[in-house]
């Protein structure tokens, strides 16, 4: 607790936080970035949570390169950890670039493969699923039921708000990802109603902080969400497209992005190398995929995040 | 009868002299830029009006050529897929590949 001694603003905003239900968002309260653990350890934690929800991202249906042969074979190896995790998830989060080409084929075999978790499944799509004549239709008839403009939406669940962003459409030459003056009109109307003491989670698939702009890894004009967002005391932002664990925490808003469960990439700016898939040999693989569990605990719960690979 | 046949040869000349053209576009576009690594390279070429630039991509990730005032753009390219555009008018056209807008480059034509 010693994080918030000499803190007030920092302590009025995790005591008010720790009236949603008695329970708080660690990882976001305590201000810090929460470590990620083995298996076995996340095996042997307890069930006591009110609920938590899995993080799946960029399964790349269709991707077929030596180290990987067939992406369809890891998806499901990923969906079958999800479904014999001790704390069965609520629901799961697909952070995008479902698909390799955004063929009807690659997204037909990508819902047969996740069908298997037996979990409702919320998607935003990457850049890989928009590459259809349409720019993205073919996801949004799949996908977007009931989604306002492009296919944004929101939803509540046990007292948190969850608020899908798409920042994959209308990118512009030299630029990074985009949100768009639309969709940034409907994020102010969409957050007008929630109270700062409402725990946020925001999920995209291109990195909402500038994490290698070199490589196209931010989104230009996040920082119009991230002011909205500013003023609730937990705020978590999930996304994919880079293939790595990556966190960062600036202020009440904590950023992490994901594993795949196809290929890794490089590191941010590692050199000599590009932002597209690394190969690795293939006795490594499933040490570099993975899924994402996200619990909501007990504020002494020492594990809210918990990023899992394919690997034993 | 000879104004006739004076047509025939003319049409028939014409019709050699269209297919030469074809094939000599077709076998030596005027410039081919090829997509490395997530670049265009060369990132400018610089050709006459009325010529064809092939673009092919080389990496194992789709990429694809949209002109910013959107006079020209391709499907997704897969590893190996390629795309072709003759550029009728001068100007300098840029484009980028619009799934990695970082990628960006241009044809000149003259």
């Amino acid at each position: 607790m010693s994080k918030f001694d000499g803190d007030d603003a920092d302590r009025r905003g995790f005591l008010k936080c720790m009236t949603w239900a008695g329970t708080g968002l660690v990882w976001t309260l305590a201000g810090g970035v929460p470590a990620s653990i083995g298996l076995e350890a996340a095996a042997a934690t307890q069930r006591t949570t009110p609920f938590s929800f899995v993080q799946i991202s960029d399964s790349h249906i269709g991707f077929a390169k030596p180290f990987n042969p067939d992406a369809r074979v890891t998806y499901r190896e990923a969906v079958a950890k999800i479904a014999r995790m001790a704390n069965k998830p609520d629901f799961i989060i697909h952070t995008g670039d479902v698909s390799q080409l955004s063929k009807d084929s690659q997204f037909d075999d990508a819902d047969q493969i996740i069908k298997e978790s037996g979990l409702t499944v919320f998607h935003v799509p990457g850049e890989h699923d928009v590459l259809d004549e349409g720019n993205g239709k073919a996801f949004l008839d799949r996908y977007g039921k009931g989604t306002k403009g492009a296919g944004w939406y929101s939803f509540n669940h046990a007292g948190v708000h969850f608020v899908a962003l798409i920042n994959v459409l209308n990118l512009k030459a030299g630029g990074m990802g985009d949100l768009g003056p639309e969709q940034l009109a409907w994020l102010k109307d969409d957050l007008a109603a929630y109270g700062s003491s409402t725990p946020v989670v925001v999920f995209t698939h291109i990195p909402l902080w500038a994490l290698y702009p070199d490589w196209g890894w931010g989104t230009d004009d996040a920082g119009q969400a991230l002011a909205l967002l500013r003023r609730f005391g937990s705020v978590t932002v999930l996304n994919g497209h880079i293939h790595q664990v990556q966190q960062k925490v600036e202020g009440h808003v904590s950023f992490y992005t994901a594993r795949s469960t196809a290929f890794p990439q490089p590191s941010p700016g590692a050199p000599g190398q590009s932002p597209g898939p690394m190969a690795v040999p293939a006795d490594k693989l499933r040490s570099v995929l993975g899924v994402r569990e996200i619990s909501f605990v007990a504020r002494n719960h020492p594990l809210p995040v918990v990023d899992q690979t394919l690997a034993g | 009868m000879p104004s006739f046949r004076f047509a025939a040869i003319a049409a028939m000349a014409s019709s050699l002299v269209f297919i030469a053209v074809n094939v000599a576009s077709a076998a030596a576009p005027a410039a081919t830029v090829s997509i490395d690594n997530f670049m265009f390279t060369p990132m400018t070429v610089a050709v006459p009006a009325g010529a064809t630039v092939i673009w092919v991509n080389h990496d194992d990730v789709p990429h694809t050529v949209r002109a910013v005032d959107g006079s020209f753009h391709s499907q997704a390219l897969d590893t190996d897929e390629r795309y072709s555009f003759t550029f009728a008018k001068p100007g300098v056209y840029s484009y980028y590949c619009s799934v990695h807008p970082k990628m960006v480059a241009k044809v000149i034509v003259k």
